[in-house]
């Protein structure tokens, strides 16, 4: 895979050549110190992969990735987290490392660049947007200033708290600086369903519905007479 | 306060001296000219630039291998980002220290 690095600190494209030299299949065709050198580059070069560093003066790389017409696959580079997140709204963002990075965790991102590109080639995966399953597996939210990754098919609730909404899954249950609306667009059509104005479900953990509420694991969540209608044509009656 | 070590360069050049000590170049090149880029915007009390300034010294503190450190240097970078210079004294404690370091590598 041919590979160009976006750095505005030399020590730190120095870095992520050095680890790209100790996989075979990468060549560090370029290094930019900036995203705008990047981008002359990229009108008559074509890569597979960039390593971008989000914030970077002037032009982060967000407003990279946001003008770019063609996107390569990128994987993120950052001291912070949270300077990523805004960045994965985008298909081709394959994974994030945080600086320093080291081997064990560079050689993951590479391995997972290798299944999403094969995937795109093959157009099979389910991390590749597909016109009616237009979701992946799992995403990220902003917690305390930390990334956490949330698997879709473990979430069975979602429900609006004021300013922000409550995830829960098998697992755990997050708090999240966003809105119904907002996640919604993130979710499987075929999996999720908004049920009240406050509510999305997983419709394959339902345990049972009665009456205007659907018992979910051990919540009882309710059903909006609008909503109740489109809840019965995605269950399958006898 | 703690040490600084080479451990993180240790592992990334895996024993070849000619990486280690290109990157130890290129570390103490960077460190003199982003740590006068600090002090330049402290003096001109230019908040974005100290933000920008302190996000790129972070990289070096944690390569150095000052976790404690990073972690103030994060939070300073958070005051800055709300015009405050509180954590600067204890942001600038580490710059002397990595200073002292990079003369004896």
């Amino acid at each position: 895979m041919n590979c160009i690095i976006i750095d505005d600190e030399q020590t730190a494209r120095f870095i992520t050549k050095t680890l790209c030299e100790q996989i075979e299949t990468l060549q560090v065709v370029a290094e930019f110190p900036d995203a705008i050198q990047a981008l002359k580059y990229l009108k008559t070069n074509d890569v597979d992969l960039i390593f971008l560093d989000i914030h970077m003066p002037n032009f982060t790389g967000l407003d990279f990735i946001k003008t770019l017409k063609k996107l390569p696959q990128i994987i993120l580079t950052t001291s912070d987290p949270k300077f990523a997140i805004e960045a994965f709204e985008y298909d081709n963002i394959v994974d994030y490392l945080l600086k320093p990075i080291v081997f064990s965790r560079f050689e993951k991102a590479i391995k997972k660049t290798v299944q999403h590109k094969n995937a795109m080639e093959l157009g099979t995966s389910s991390t590749v947007r597909k016109p009616d399953a237009d979701f992946k597996n799992d995403f990220y939210v902003n917690i305390d200033r930390r990334l956490i990754k949330i698997d879709l098919l473990r979430i069975y609730l979602i429900q609006a708290k004021g300013d922000y909404i409550q995830i829960k899954t098998e697992d755990q249950n997050y708090m999240v600086h966003s809105t119904l609306k907002k996640i919604e667009e993130k979710l499987p059509k075929d999996l999720f369903l908004k049920v009240h104005r406050s509510f999305i479900i997983n419709i394959k953990k339902i345990v049972h519905i009665e009456d205007n509420s659907v018992l979910i694991q051990k919540d009882i969540v309710p059903v909006s007479r609008s909503n109740r209608p489109k809840l019965m044509k995605r269950l399958d009656l006898l | 306060m703690e040490k600084p070590n080479l451990s993180y360069v240790d592992a990334l050049s895996s024993g070849e001296a000619l990486v280690k000590n290109k990157l130890i170049e290129i570390i103490k090149s960077e460190f003199v000219l982003e740590k006068s880029a600090y002090y330049k915007s402290l003096k001109n009390k230019n908040f974005k630039a100290l933000e920008a300034n302190v996000h790129k010294l972070k990289h070096k503190i944690s390569i150095l291998g000052f976790v404690k450190r990073y972690q103030l240097a994060n939070d300073y970078e958070h005051n800055l980002r709300e015009c405050q210079l509180t954590g600067a004294a204890d942001f600038e404690k580490t710059l002397t220290a990595i200073t002292a370091y990079l003369k004896t590598i």
